[in-house]
């Protein structure tokens, strides 16, 4: 802590440093809250999937219901850990947009392939194996 | 020297030196850096997914196959699995917390928060050797890969029988277990049984199987072998990795580097990396071991 008063802390970093960011004590508190509380959320989604994907068999439910819950779950997961463990949610738009829109549209495209050129692999056994 | 920087050539390019994203060069690679990667993942996870229905009863159930938990007997499916992928949720928590303890200059904060992310991602690579010997290993029983033939099924469809593989009912190797079951029934009905004569002429030309490897699988289709090793292999890459970058910002903290220069960010940035990491791994929990 000895170094914690010298200018540099305090927003007359050099040039380069000025967006590495600080934070007050209460701050600290209030982003600490925040961090707990995302993590309730992470492990009650995670325990309930593992109950989910143990007990689904027994309790007789579909089980493409069981699948899409695991999804669904799944993407609101990667939403929190994005979201507030990697700051994204309070990053400026241009960098929110800038990293989610490339990578969502890749995706699609990657599953839009998968569904639609996917009858080759069905070929591919047929001559080659 | 503020209000006074005008239009040159030195920072016409930088735009005044303002950053439109509000976020230093190194922060802004290591997302750019996170979107590729998290590309390479999006294609493992959806070749595996349109494997693992293009061969619909043949692929293994994953909790049939990852059924161990260390110092302990029985059967318990997903149970380890779980706990690992808590305990790789945790290191991320204990990570942001020391991203925060970065941000209130507080290098001891950073110190401790940072060192229980290296114990976790330490545990976490410890646990997935341990599954991937399991793997390899395999059961004591093993499971028996079928030769050339075909098999017809009761709804009189022609299967073809090579590399399909089977497995016991029980200890008593009596009767092998053949994969077609939703041909057979729903999900909750029994397999295929072989027994007798049938049983055999299918052990002449088939072959015993032990564990698996890139080629063989006593679980079921090879390919399930080549992409748990694969996906969850490069995932671990990242984790060993990620251990490394973490380890060596830590050392850095210690020699109190950032505490002169006045600012965490580094901390910051592996954080992201860490984070990335433990997204990834929530994927392929859903889509290798739930789904």
């Amino acid at each position: 802590m000895e170094h914690s008063h010298d200018n540099h802390a305090h927003g007359h970093a050099p040039e380069p440093y000025k967006y590495a960011a600080h934070h007050s004590e209460e701050e600290g508190k209030k982003t600490r809250r925040m961090i707990w509380n995302m993590f309730w959320v992470l492990l009650a989604i995670t325990t309930f999937e593992v109950t989910l994907g143990l007990v689904w068999k027994y309790l007789e439910i579909n089980w493409g219901a069981v699948k899409m819950t695991f999804i669904i779950l799944t993407v609101a997961k990667a939403y929190f850990i994005v979201a507030y463990y990697m700051h994204l949610k309070h990053e400026r738009k241009a960098l929110k947009n800038t990293i989610i829109i490339p990578f969502v549209l890749f995706a699609l495209y990657l599953l839009y392939h998968i569904f639609t050129e996917g009858v080759y692999s069905e070929m591919m056994d047929k001559y080659f194996f | 020297m503020s209000n006074t920087a005008t239009m040159d050539s030195k920072t016409a390019w930088g735009g005044n030196n303002e950053s439109p994203y509000g976020a230093s060069y190194g922060k802004l690679m290591m997302w750019f850096f996170l979107i590729s990667d998290a590309l390479s993942f999006t294609g493992f996870l959806s070749a595996y997914g349109f494997y693992r229905h293009y061969y619909g009863s043949l692929w293994p159930s994953a909790e049939n196959v990852f059924t161990h938990f260390p110092f302990m007997h029985g059967h318990h499916p997903l149970l380890y699995v779980a706990l690992m992928t808590f305990i790789l949720i945790m290191s991320s928590v204990t990570m942001v917390l020391a991203v925060e303890a970065g941000h209130r200059m507080d290098r001891k904060g950073v110190i401790v928060w940072l060192g229980w992310t290296l114990l976790g991602g330490a545990i976490f690579l410890g646990s997935q050797a341990w599954e991937w010997y399991h793997f390899i290993h395999g059961t004591e029983l093993g499971a028996i890969e079928l030769g050339r033939g075909t098999f017809t099924l009761p709804n009189g469809t022609v299967e073809h029988t090579y590399g399909v593989i089977a497995r016991w009912a029980d200890d008593s190797k009596q009767a092998l277990l053949l994969p077609w079951r939703e041909i057979a029934g729903n999900i909750t009905s029994p397999f295929i049984q072989l027994t007798g004569e049938e049983l055999t002429k299918v052990l002449a030309s088939g072959k015993e199987i032990f564990g698996a490897n890139l080629t063989h699988n006593e679980y079921g289709h090879p390919l399930f072998g080549d992409f748990f090793f694969f996906i969850t292999g490069f995932h671990g890459t990242h984790v060993f990795s990620g251990v490394i970058l973490n380890f060596i910002i830590f050392v850095n903290v210690i020699m109190g580097t950032y505490q002169k220069r006045g600012h965490y960010e580094m901390v910051e940035k592996v954080g992201l990396y860490w984070h990335f990491v433990d997204l990834v791994w929530v994927f392929v929990f859903t889509f290798f071991y739930l789904v």
